[in-house]
């Protein structure tokens, strides 16, 4: 409707960043402030308490790596969306049912698709 | 808005068909063993779908969806534009070694994105559009895995589109923010009530700077010919149209429904644009030896002879801009599919050179080539002529007499590149070894088509005239 619109209507938004900002860089600040610091060769490593580092991070993965990532997103995207769907299934009848299933056909092709284009084979 | 039902799909048929059709075709090239059937296949969801379109007037989804004679219009562009390029790509995919079915699925999804882009009343049903048809021809650009400028074109053109679609977005926040909706009308209505304000000025320039790179017009033309020129040539034959044209579809809209009340405001910006655009296009043009490049600039240049339809608004200006994104479809599409068939196993047909003597060597070509040169200079009695004399005449009818001039004086310099491609092929000695054609049936069809349209259209241009100033309102 416009003309009735007010930005006021998202201020609990601003509220929440700011509050999210002031917490999260505060922490830090405060922690700075007061933690205590003696530094060793142990403790400066990343994963302090984990597996001794081997390498660089920053290398050439396989391309498969992000086929596999792309269809992980497709399967998440589909349980983001059935999620709603299930709470209020018993309120908004066959229609949504059938649509629905059209959903999740359609991501069932792309995943018939991968399948034959055998994305799922490791060589 | 609450009440969803299945009536409400009814003005989408079309759309829901093209989508049905994207998703079978992606299953029929899993089993078909030619991949030609899934092209085939996209032509006859298309004549379906085609079919539809007048049967589905109405809006949809509170409006954000709307069927009409101006989206009809440019919807049969589309169609056109995919009949077409599926004709061009069939033997050409296979000379390239790429032949995968997925391209004709690629090319139905695009045409569907462009589709709802014609038909979006919402500046989000626009943006969603905007995005499939994007999408899809950014990995269409990049369609030659095995070659590294196809792969280039597809990068740039996906950095750059997506820069375009930040500006677009970044656009539709600054007048969701000024007017409370995304609502095209309404956008309209909130517009003559507030009047111009700095921030929806802002707006209006972010719009047209997205709508300018989809377009490709100057200064934001930058990606075209480099694209134009590695990208597969039949995608370049289908990106050079149906994107365009799709972005026009939505620019006519946005700015004539949406800001109309402000056009006097914004036409200044646009006819600085225009007359940029010609200048670059034509200008630039003339430098280039390959083919592809010079007719990547002249779709730039085409592009600012459309642009004028957006000044000069209303019915008449809509309509002379329709009528020439449809004629330029035609000849466009007509001249790539020359280009495509100079191509074969081991020669590129794309160098300027390649065309001297083709009037000895294959009289036939020559002669085809001639009438889209012809054509796209805008020489009688072909179509090009037909779509820039009712350009002209909305424009000086708007009372913009001098930019008729400045257009003019820019059609006459685009003579000299086109026309050269026609002496190189009539008055040279062909050199070195003849190229050899790569006709095939589909391509030769392809042919038939465009040329007869060209000439047809040039002859006897009132069936389309009135059918684009009836789809114009």
């Amino acid at each position: 409707m416009p003309g009735s619109y007010l930005p006021s209507s998202y201020l609990p938004v601003l509220i929440f960043l700011v509050i999210s900002l002031v917490f999260g860089l505060g922490a830090l600040v405060m922690g700075g402030m007061f933690r205590l610091r003696r530094p060793y060769a142990e403790k400066l490593r990343p994963y302090e308490s984990g597996v001794t580092p081997v390498g660089e991070p920053r290398q050439r993965f396989s391309v498969r790596f992000y086929v596999i990532a792309m269809l992980f997103v497709v399967f998440d995207v589909e349980v983001i969306f059935l999620y709603p769907w299930a709470v209020v299934f018993d309120r908004i009848g066959l229609f949504a049912f059938i649509e629905m299933v059209i959903f999740i056909f359609i991501l069932l092709v792309g995943y018939v698709y991968a399948w034959r284009k055998e994305a799922f084979v490791w060589e | 808005m609450n009440e969803i039902n299945v009536s409400m799909l009814a003005p989408l048929l079309p759309e829901v068909i093209m989508a049905s059709a994207g998703i079978l075709v992606l299953l029929v090239e899993l089993v078909a063993r030619r991949k030609e059937t899934a092209g085939l296949l996209s032509i006859a969801a298309v004549a379906v779908a085609a079919y539809y379109v007048p049967h589905s007037f109405g809006k949809s989804f509170g409006g954000m969806f709307v069927s009409d004679g101006y989206s009809a219009f440019f919807k049969f562009i589309f169609f056109i534009n995919l009949i077409l390029t599926v004709l061009l790509s069939m033997r050409y995919l296979v000379i390239e070694k790429s032949n995968h079915g997925e391209y004709y699925s690629l090319v139905v999804f695009s045409t569907l994105g462009m589709m709802l882009m014609a038909s979006a009343g919402d500046l989000i049903v626009l943006y969603l559009g905007l995005e499939l048809m994007a999408l899809s021809s950014y990995v269409l650009a990049g369609f030659i895995r095995h070659d590294a400028r196809s792969s280039e074109a597809a990068v740039k053109y996906f950095l750059l589109g997506a820069f375009s679609s930040a500006l677009l977005l970044y656009g539709i926040t600054l007048v969701y923010g000024l007017t409370g909706t995304t609502d095209v009308s309404l956008i309209g209505a909130a517009v003559v009530e507030k009047g111009l304000s700095t921030p929806l000025f802002l707006s209006v320039v972010f719009l047209m700077a997205a709508f300018g790179f989809k377009t490709a017009l100057a200064p934001f033309h930058m990606w075209a010919p480099d694209v134009y020129e590695g990208a597969p040539t039949s995608v370049t034959a289908f990106m050079s149209v149906g994107p365009k044209a799709a972005a026009f579809a939505a620019f006519g809209r946005v700015f004539l429904t949406g800001f109309g009340s402000l056009s006097t405001d914004w036409t200044g910006i646009l006819v600085v644009l225009s007359i940029l655009t010609m200048a670059v296009g034509n200008i630039l043009a003339i430098q280039q030896d390959n083919i592809k490049r010079m007719l990547a600039y002249s779709s730039v240049a085409h592009a600012g002879y459309a642009v004028l339809g957006i000044i000069v608004g209303g019915a008449e200006g809509l309509a002379a801009m329709m009528n020439y994104l449809f004629i330029y479809g035609f000849m466009n599409l007509g001249a790539f599919a020359v280009v495509i068939m100079l191509r074969s196993e081991g020669v590129r047909g794309e160098a300027l050179e390649d065309y001297k003597g083709l009037a000895k060597t294959h009289p036939f070509a020559a002669a085809v080539m001639l009438v889209f040169m012809f054509s796209l200079t805008g020489i009688p009695p072909t179509a090009g002529f037909i779509g820039k004399f009712y350009l002209f005449k909305a424009v000086v009818g708007a009372g913009y007499a001098w930019l008729a001039v400045v257009t003019v004086i820019f059609s006459a310099i685009s003579a000299y590149f086109y026309l050269r491609v026609v002496m190189y092929m009539y008055m040279l000695e062909p050199e070195g070894e003849a190229v050899t054609l790569s006709l095939s049936p589909s391509l030769g069809l392809a042919l038939l088509i465009t040329t007869l349209v060209v000439i047809l259209i040039g002859v006897y241009p009132s069936p389309l005239l009135s059918f684009a100033r009836l789809a114009a309102g």
